[in-house]
């Protein structure tokens, strides 16, 4: 197994229409325990942590870009980001452990293409464009395509994640991430459910997306729990339809880590409570804004 | 009674409890400072010229008889230096405790669990060593396989050993079973005792096999040279067990084989036995060079030490003043592969922290397609004390009494019938009662919203053999070498005991543990003996030291020996005509006055004093997803006497956070067709630290009177209560009841559902 690491995104895209078996990694924090755990090893690993616009992150007028192969411990500790993006930076911030942080990133997170990965849910929900290069130049793909199915993405094999672009969030918007898993920590969730909501001035749903992890082959957006909190006042029976609709749009399996039944409950309890925590964090910015 | 909140080493102080300098005060322990800092050498971390890498193959299926084994493919692939097969090892007995170690190391004509080793290669690397053991052929012709208590006992069920018929039934059944033995415990007429009882609860509970956790996996490095003899360098609990098991395995003289203890990273009773020694041993042999063998973290799942999950049927009856009338119990253990003993251990504890004049208990020990059990911190006893204690808990409830005082009120006492047998000693589970209900934590009220739960634990504690070596040094400090390797902590209680004896400075005691050809045979780290049994062996030989040393003093001062007092680490005359003398200056001057001065002692310790730990735990529940938080958590636990309390701290902590585990949230998932799903950290889930509070502890202190110090042993007791605990304070938070571990989301959501409907 031989290793590089290329500088720019040209000579890495290179290296990867040159061997139809090497393979691109951030952190590797999947990488290597899937190598670890008996996947045939590659011919080569190309390392992305020394290309700069993989690394970076910056705000330009009203659009983040955020690098594929950042540390997410880098993006849990930007406060600008952390106070646009409350959910996908707590999201971030769950992914395995302090260890974990330092090293994994949001394109190995999308990439991996696990129907638990964490930080997934949350990018669909902010709307989040992958900016992937490749032999026709970049494109610019929501998220939510990028993901076929386990361990599949629409990827061709010489094309890479260059960065995220999520929009500043317009006002009164705000997001929450919520899983569930057995311990508190070092798990994989068994439910997922990211919320983004925009209140108008009177505290009624102008937009909601939601959005699940491993509850299908691929993270879900749910329209249905989206329609039934748009223009309600958060009211129960909005969150209660919410709530059936996510787990009416659950496809999940029966396997170790939780069975179908349990899986479509805590669907709906999470998205209920997601919602409830994204307007809380609304409300508590206006009356910050309006004391200030 | 102390409590964690003074963990600073105040060893240096000398100002230990009860009367005592050394005893009860909280050195830095003297391994320490290599474990944070990386220093310490455990068995895998050691290389040597010429090493070998062992790679183990084996079994993909849970029942299979073994038609053939090709290994020619496997011996023409680069770096190959070994391969061995069962056919290798030793003929095995047709039946008993050496037939089950030796198939466990390597499997024979069939094999009994996913993971059983088949065959195994030495290579020069590790990759080539895996790449060859799997281009091993094995024609493998599958059995029915049985994976539960319930389908093992079946009339109908694939039987697992033709020769095994079912001990303790009379007459002995004519048909091979997998229901290896049956035991019985009764006393009075337990149909009295239901008729005497006011109220009679009758229950079932199931708990799942869990595995021990520890840290370090299996590892070994072997060197067998030309003349038979093999150095091996292990982690476990028994480097003595290791050299004698490893022995019977290859059909060895044991004299043949050194064993040098390694650091070992955690054991909790899964390194009590052995299971790559002597197929390193015979690579090594073979090959003419050492060989290492490391386990991995899927291996160790696979093949190594579950301890038994268990179903188990109370029916307890009681009188409305909460006196416990009579119990009668159905225990039915997992054994794994092999027989063991899991359900008479199971029977010995049920009901051992309950005064009963009526009982009746009766176990089963039940063979299946899973690897054999190995001991965990108080074998069998926690899916005992779930089951009599959850009924204990809702008896309770039921006449509307404390629960620790209902304990209280059916409390055993000096004297007062074991269930088992003999008579009680002297015991400290009416303390630890007493210690609890007076906690902070008990006294203070349950936050809203959350549900509170007690429960007891027992566990025997043994003696078994133990040596020591006590060497004093010409500056004044001292050796104190034993057999028993350091799993908790014990080294520092050693050099304490001994410090405590010869009146040095804890610091100035280096205490090792020996190899097999340096230190007398010591018994195996288990049943929470090493501080107790060697302990006393250590004790021992510095009181031998000590009549050397007042000799010494004789012979310097001209004096009669009779005169001559050990005092703080000096010899002081009676008479008062001579200047004391301490231990340095004494062996200073040790060449002229007889030549160095050093003690051995070797003993059978007896009267190790039972233990018992009595715990509360407050959880919270989240009624939408099952998910338990447990808020807070006190333990009290009887050390006879706390030798370095900071370990026993560690130890009572150490125990409740495995118990939490087993109750929470581990078990092992197994796919149909008999291969375990989540061999790995990631999906069998210990807890890890921020799922827990703080565990608050209290030591409680009822001296044996059998230990010079009063040492009871507190190694394992602290993992029997917290299964009730928590089944308990789930209870009281929900009003539901469950009674098949683990208390994962899933169930208790289910069981909170099914409660509603
Ligand atoms: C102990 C532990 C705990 C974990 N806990 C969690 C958790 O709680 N939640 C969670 O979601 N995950 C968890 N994971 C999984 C893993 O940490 C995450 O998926 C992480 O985000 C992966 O990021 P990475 O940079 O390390 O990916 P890598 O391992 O480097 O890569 C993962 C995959 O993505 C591909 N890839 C990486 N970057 C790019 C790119 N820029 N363009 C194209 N392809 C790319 C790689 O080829 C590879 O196939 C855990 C892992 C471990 C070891």
């Amino acid at each position: 197994m031989k290793y590089a690491a290329p500088t720019t995104i040209d000579e890495a895209r290179a290296l990867l229409a040159a061997d139809g078996d090497a393979i691109v990694f951030a952190g590797a924090t999947d990488v290597v325990p899937q190598m670890r755990g008996g996947r045939p090893e590659p011919s080569m690993v190309v390392d992305l942590k020394k290309i700069d616009r993989l690394m970076s992150v910056s705000l330009d007028g009203d659009t983040w870009s955020v690098g594929a192969a950042v540390p997410t411990s880098v993006l849990t500790a930007d406060a600008v980001f952390t106070a646009d993006f409350p959910g996908l930076s707590e999201a971030a911030g769950l992914i395995g452990s302090d260890q974990i942080q330092n090293r994994c990133s949001l394109g190995g997170n999308l990439c991996n293409a696990s129907p638990a990965a964490d930080s997934v849910p949350a990018l669909v929900v902010n709307d989040a464009i992958a900016v992937i290069a490749g032999g026709g130049g970049e494109r610019r793909v929501p998220v939510a395509e990028v993901v076929t199915g386990p361990g599949q993405t629409s990827l061709a094999h010489d094309e890479i994640v260059v960065c995220f672009e999520l929009a500043r969030p317009a006002a009164g918007t705000s997001d929450a991430y919520l899983r569930l898993i057995p311990r508190t920590e070092m798990d994989i969730a068994v439910v997922g459910a990211g919320v983004r909501l925009t209140l108008d001035g009177d505290g009624a749903v102008s937009a909601a997306t939601v959005a699940l992890g491993a509850v299908a082959p691929t993270v879900v957006r749910v329209p249905a729990a989206e329609a039934a909190l748009a223009g309600s006042s958060l009211d129960d029976a909005a969150l209660a339809a919410a709530a059936a609709a996510a787990s009416d749009a659950c496809n999940p399996i029966d396997d170790k880590r939780g069975t179908i039944d349990y899986r479509r409950q805590v669907a709906g309890v999470l998205t209920r409570r997601a919602a409830g925590i994204a307007a809380d964090r609304i409300r508590t910015r206006n009356g910050q804004q309006g004391d200030s | 009674m102390s409590t964690t909140e003074a963990p600073a080493d105040t060893g240096t102080n000398g100002n230990g409890a009860s009367g005592y300098r050394w005893v009860g005060t909280r050195p830095v322990r003297h391994d320490g400072l290599d474990k944070v800092a990386g220093k310490a050498r455990y068995a895998a971390d050691l290389n040597l010229p010429g090493m070998l890498y062992g790679h183990i193959l084996r079994s993909p299926h849970p029942h299979a008889r073994i038609v053939s084994i090709d290994t020619s493919a496997a011996e023409a692939m680069p770096g190959v230096k070994a391969v061995v097969t069962g056919a290798d090892f030793p003929e095995a007995p047709p039946k008993g405790a050496t037939r089950n170690l030796m198939c466990t190391v390597i499997a024979r004509d069939t094999v009994l669990y996913s993971g059983h080793a088949v065959a195994a290669v030495a290579a020069s690397t590790r990759r080539e060593a895996k790449a060859a053991a799997e281009a091993i052929e094995v024609t493998y012709e599958l059995l029915p396989h049985v994976l539960n208590i319930s389908d093992a006992m079946a009339d109908d069920a694939p039987v697992l050993h033709d020769n095994l018929f079912t001990r303790g039934v009379e007459p002995r059944p004519t048909e091979p079973s997998n229901i290896a033995a049956r035991t019985v415990y009764e006393r009075g007429d337990v149909e009295q005792g239901f008729a005497e009882a006011d109220i009679v609860i009758e229950r079932e509970f199931s708990t799942q096999a869990v595995h021990q956790g520890y840290i370090e996996p299996h590892a070994c490095v072997v060197d067998c040279d030309q003349e038979g003899k093999a150095v091996i360098w292990a982690s476990s609990q028994g480097h003595f067990m290791v050299r004698s098991s490893t022995a019977t395995v290859l059909g060895w003289d044991t004299s043949r084989i050194k064993v040098i203890p390694a650091e070992i990273g955690g054991g909790f009773g899964g390194k009590t036995t052995i299971y790559i020694e002597p197929v390193a041993a015979l690579l090594s042999t073979k090959a003419g060079r050492p060989v290492k063998i490391v386990m991995s973290r899927e291996d160790v799942f696979r093949a190594t030490g579950p301890a038994p999950g268990a179903i188990i049927k109370m029916k307890v009856g009681a009188r409305n003043d909460g006196t416990i009338t009579t119990a009668k119990a159905w225990l039915a253990y997992e054994n794994g592969a092999f027989q063991g003993i899991a359900a008479m251990l199971g029977c010995m504890c049920v009901v051992s922290a309950y005064t009963l004049d009526h009982l009746y208990v009766e176990g089963f020990d039940v063979v299946l397609n899973r690897p054999v059990n190995v001991a965990y911190r108080a074998p069998s006893a926690p899916a005992a004390a779930f089951a009599m204690d959850s009924v204990v808990d809702e008896i309770a409830e039921r006449v509307g009494m404390d629960p620790i005082d209902l304990r209280l009120h059916n409390c055993p006492s000096q004297g007062d019938p074991t269930p088992y047998g003999p008579k009680w000693p002297m015991i400290g589970l009416r303390e630890c009662l007493e210690a609890i209900r007076d906690s902070d934590h008990y006294q203070s009220d349950l936050p809203a919203g959350q549900g509170r739960g007690v429960a007891t634990g027992f566990w025997f504690n043994i003696g078994e053999a133990s040596s020591a070596t006590v060497n004093l040094n010409e500056n004044g400090t001292a050796t104190v070498i034993t057999g028993s390797p350091d799993i908790g902590g014990s080294r520092a209680s050693m050099a304490l005991m001994a410090a405590e004896e010869l009146g040095i400075d804890p610091h100035s005691i280096q205490p090792v543990v020996g190899d097999t050809e340096v230190v007398g045979f010591t018994d195996v780290t288990e049943g929470s003996r090493a501080t107790f049994a060697t302990g006393m062996a250590v004790v021992e030989a510095c009181r031998d030291l000590k009549e050397q040393l007042r000799k010494r003093a004789a012979k310097t001062w001209d004096c009669d020996v009779e005169e001559v007092e050990w005092v703080d680490g000096s010899a002081v005359h009676g008479p008062g005509e001579q200047e004391p003398l301490t231990l340095a200056a004494i062996t200073g001057n040790a060449k002229r006055t007889g030549g160095p001065l050093g003690a051995t002692a070797s003993l059978n310790a007896r009267g190790a004093g039972p233990a018992f730990s009595v715990q509360v735990a407050d959880v919270s529940v989240d009624q939408e997803t099952g998910r338990v938080t447990v808020e807070r958590y006190t333990t009290a636990q009887d050390a006879g006497t706390a030798i370095h309390p900071s370990y026993v701290e560690g130890q009572m902590q150490g125990g409740v956070v495995q118990g939490i585990g087993w109750a929470l949230n581990e078990e092992y998932i197994y796919s149909d067709d008999g291969n375990l799903e989540n061999p790995g950290f990631l999906d069998y889930r210990i807890p890890v630290a921020s799922d827990l509070p703080m565990i608050e502890t209290c030591i409680v202190e009822v001296p044996n009177p059998s230990h010079p110090y009063g040492v009871r042993g507190v190694g394992e007791v602290g993992i029997v209560p917290p299964l009730p605990v928590m089944a308990n304070a789930i209870a009281d938070a929900t009003g539901v009841r469950i009674g098949d571990l683990p208390l994962s989301p899933p169930r208790v959501l289910a069981a909170l559902t099914a409660a509603e409907s």
